[in-house]
Parts: structure tokens; sequence; C-alpha cells
């Protein structure tokens, strides 16, 4: 599946200071190692030693948050936007 | 931008850098917001020996009447702040409300007249937008429940920046009115606060605007500090015992905490300890549900509550407050939107403080938490009211009565006075005193 991923500020070193890259994966899951052949490093950066995303990472497909989808099994098709967006904001 | 080694101090201002609070990389003081290697949030560090060197009680009592009294605390660098007389809001001895409570030494932090926008935003705007003029930005913007839009705007517009605000669609009228008046363009966004935040972050990303609590968050957040040393100074330099506040993204709460500790640091006040205690509306509770399960980590909600200016279900600093609460030996608690609105009618009727849903919040938690035996009786508490009711009247309309309509005549008003001491006998029946 073709994906737009929106990449935010703090990885854009990793994808030539593009802020936005087309993906091919079937979940988020699969995003991650997909992202990380592409821009190698950008998987550990999101994720924890255990692979986890980390705590202040929010991903969102179609803007709405992983969390209240399926986690990082959200299946993914032809034409979605996946946002990752730092979770530190607002307030 | 990690740096090798930590920047030098600049002549003027005690801040140093900014640090991750996770991992502990350091970077220049630009606008950035979180560490790039771990995504921790970014925080101010400052010199504290420089700080202490040259600020004392009267240095402070000295300064001007507005939150840049404790300027050397705050990360500007600047000699003229932007000054709207921001700060220094009424302490009151809450006599009344505490007699209700069985609360025996309980204070109100009064910031529903705070200036110019009657909420706590205007600190930490007040700093953010000074901040943002240092870093050469010309224009600003937030992603806001409200208040904070209406401080941004206002500021904003007094400092001569051009200003972009998002808020949600379903926002209390007054909000609106109160933003839209000076002149920002204002994006109303369908979608609840969360969403707003989420495209703000994306907006940020590519625009170079400043946006106070995306890429200006760091410094914009310290502001709050303030709500903490002026309760120090108003106390006579003493600490209180216990602190209540609402929790939306839980900065607030963690800053309050880390001004005390700061005029600790520096000799200002006598260490004591402090227990700090939170507030949310049940309808949005992620961190109240935390600390119930004895969780640490905060689940995301989807916000349903009257309360709106602290509808965040995705709360940035919600681990920083839970832990806080814990380790000083406070509460977060929750209360339903009637709970809400009884406690706001509680605040006006008792201590004459019109406060908006927040302030309502903080109002309840504070009465359960006092019928449970969380706060003790002899206890210096602090509660903070941090925002104004005429902002949200939809929140307390219908419930607050009608006005006698009279005729120009003594025997007409005489009518409505006895009506009104009957339906005074009334309420009195159903009122436990």
């Amino acid at each position: 599946m073709a994906v737009k991923v929106l990449i935010p500020t703090p990885l854009q070193k990793l994808t030539q200071e593009r802020a936005e890259v087309e993906c091919q994966a079937g979940s988020i899951d699969e995003l991650l190692e997909s992202l990380d052949a592409a821009a190698p490093g950008i998987k550990n950066r999101v994720c924890d030693d255990s692979g986890q995303i980390r705590r202040f990472v929010n991903f969102y497909v179609n803007s709405e948050d992983i969390r209240f989808l399926e986690g990082t099994a959200t299946p993914l098709k032809d034409g979605d936007v996946v946002s990752i967006i730092p979770a530190i904001a607002g307030g | 931008m990690v740096l090798a080694t930590a920047p030098t101090t600049s002549p003027r201002a005690a801040f140093t850098h900014l640090r991750c609070k996770e991992c502990g990389a350091e970077y220049e003081p630009k606008a950035t917001h979180v560490c790039e290697l771990c995504f921790g949030p970014l925080e101010v560090a400052y010199d504290y020996a420089a700080i202490r060197e040259r600020v004392s009680r009267d240095s402070i009592r000295q300064g001007p009447h507005s939150i840049w009294r404790y300027k050397d605390f705050l990360p500007v660098t600047t000699a003229t702040p932007i000054d709207l007389g921001t700060g220094l809001t009424p302490l009151i001895r809450a006599e009344r409300l505490g007699r209700r409570l069985g609360l025996k030494n309980l204070y109100l932090k009064n910031d529903a007249v705070n200036m110019p926008t009657l909420s706590f935003k205007d600190r930490v705007v007040s700093v953010a937008l000074t901040r943002a003029q240092e870093l050469g930005f010309t224009t600003v913007g937030c992603a806001s429940t409200g208040n904070l839009a209406n401080s941004t705007a206002a500021i904003a517009a007094h400092a001569g920046l051009e200003c972009c605000v998002f808020i949600p669609a379903d926002l209390e009228a007054g909000k609106v009115l109160g933003t839209l008046i000076y002149r920002p363009t204002v994006m109303a966004v369908k979608g609840n606060y969360d969403q707003v935040n989420r495209l703000c972050s994306e907006v940020a990303n590519t625009h170079g605007w400043g946006f106070v609590n995306i890429n200006l968050r760091p410094y914009y957040s310290e502001g709050s500090k303030t709500l903490g040393y002026e309760v120090v100074e108003q106390l006579g330099w003493r600490l209180p015992d216990h602190i209540v506040a609402p929790l939306a993204s839980g900065s607030l709460f963690t800053k309050i905490h880390k001004g005390f500790r700061e005029f600790v640091e520096v000799g200002l006040v006598e260490d004591r300890p402090v227990r700090c205690s939170g507030a949310q509306a049940q309808g949005c509770s992620p961190i109240a549900q935390a600390f119930a399960e004895h969780r640490d980590f905060v689940t995301p909600v989807k916000p349903n509550t009257i309360a709106k200016s602290i509808a965040i279900g995705n709360p940035a600093d919600g681990v920083y407050a839970l832990d806080q609460a814990r380790k000083t030996g406070g509460s977060i608690d929750m209360a339903t939107d009637a709970e809400i609105v009884a406690g706001i009618q509680l605040l006006a009727e008792t201590e004459g403080i019109f406060t908006e849903t927040a302030g309502g919040t903080t109002i309840a938690v504070l009465q359960k938490l006092a019928a449970a035996g969380r706060i003790d009786p002899e206890e210096v508490t602090v509660a903070y009211i941090t925002g104004n009711g005429l902002k949200t009247q939809e929140a307390v309309q219908g419930y607050v009565g009608e006005p006698f309509t009279i005729e120009p005549q003594l025997d007409s008003f005489a009518r409505a006075l006895e009506r009104s001491h009957t339906l005074e006998r009334l309420e009195w029946q159903t009122i436990p005193v």
C-alpha cells in the first residue's frame, strides 16, 4: 500500500530535510520497517530498545491516534496519511 | 543541534540552554521543544549560582508589579519584556469557603483577574511572545481551548506580532469573541482539542511560525512558575503545605512546583514539603484515572465535559503530573459536570469570585479531598483559580435563577421581596449548612 508519511522536524535530518515521504506498508509495524529502509536509523529514534514506540511519540492514521485504533497493528490502505507527531505539545 | 558542550551563559540572562527532561541531551536555546534523540520534552536550564548572587527578597520587592519582578528566573534576555501588568494577582484568605469545607488555612490564588485576558495564560504567553521576538518571529500562534487563544491574540496585538490561533469549533461564545476582538486569524477546527493540537504540530513543522505551546513550549511553560513564586511572596516568604490546581496538559501543575523548588534552591525561602493535588473533570480525566489505577502511564481519552478549558485527552505532561502528585503525597481526583457547576456556585457564593469551569473543577475536587480527609484542616492550602467565569457563561446558565422583574413602584418591590424571602426559605431547607 502506498501511504504518505508526515515527518516531524526532529527526524528530518534522516529524510534529507523532507517533511513528507512516500512508503509502501500494510500496517504501522510494516511502515516502521519500510521507513527505516528508506531512512536508516529512523526506527531507533521512534522506538525504544524493546521495539515499542517511545512514550513521547504519537502516530496518527488519517488524523486518528493509533491508540484508538489497533496500535502498531493498525492496517494501512492506499492513500492513507500517517503523521508522526512528538507527544509533547499543547496545554 | 545537539551540543557537544553546554553553551556559555549570556551576561544578562541566567538561563543557559535547553535540556531534555528524559535523557539529559543539551540544546541551544532556540525554537525547539523536543529532544532529537528520544522525543522527550526540552526544559530551560539556569545557572542558579548566578541567580542566587543577584536576587534577594528586596530586589524582587523592588521589581515591577508584574511577573517580570521574577525575570531572573525566566528565559528571556531583553531588558524590556512585554509587560501588560500580567501577574501579581490577589492571594485571598478564604475564610467563608474554608469554614464550609472545614479548612482553617485556605487561600485562593485568583488568576480570574489576571491581566490582560483574565486567565493564568497571560503569564505563559507574556514569556513566550517576549522570547518569540528575541528569536526573530514575526508571526505567532497557538493550539488553544480558549483562554490561550484570548491571551495570545491580545498580547500579540500589543506587541505588534501577526497572530494565527487554532481552537476547537465548539468553544464557548465568550472565548471566541474574546479572541476575535484582537483581529488575529482564527481557525475553528472541526474536532476536539487533541485534534487541534496535532494539526498545529503539523503546521509548526512547515510554516516557520512561533507556536507558543509547540516550538516555543519550553519558554512558554516557564511562565507558570510565577504562580509558585507569587504565592511564596504573598504568604510572607513561606511555602504552602498543600496546593490544589487543575490538570489539563499537566504543565501548570509541574511548573508551580518547579517555581517552589527554585526559590528553595537560591535561598529565597526555607524548604518544607509541599503536597501537590490535581483536579480533572470526570469527562476528561486520563491523569486522574491513571492515578486511581496506580499506573505510571497515561492512556489518552476522548473528552466529553463542560470543562472545555481543561479538556485535553492526551496530556503532554501527564506522566510528570502523576509522578509529582505521588512523590509529594498529594492526590488527583475528578469532578462530574454537575459538581463542577456546584463548585463554581460555591466559590461565587462564599468568596465573591466568579470562575470558569476549570476553577469549578478545582473547587469541587478541593471539597472532595477535604471531605475525604486528604487535606489536613490546619494545612496552609492554596487552590489555584485559573480563569474567569464571564467567559463560560453557558456552563452555569439555567443554574443561577432569574432576576425579579418589577414595576418602578414600591408595592411591586414589596411583593417581589416577599417572594424572594419565600424562595430563600425553600432553599435553606435543601442546602446543608
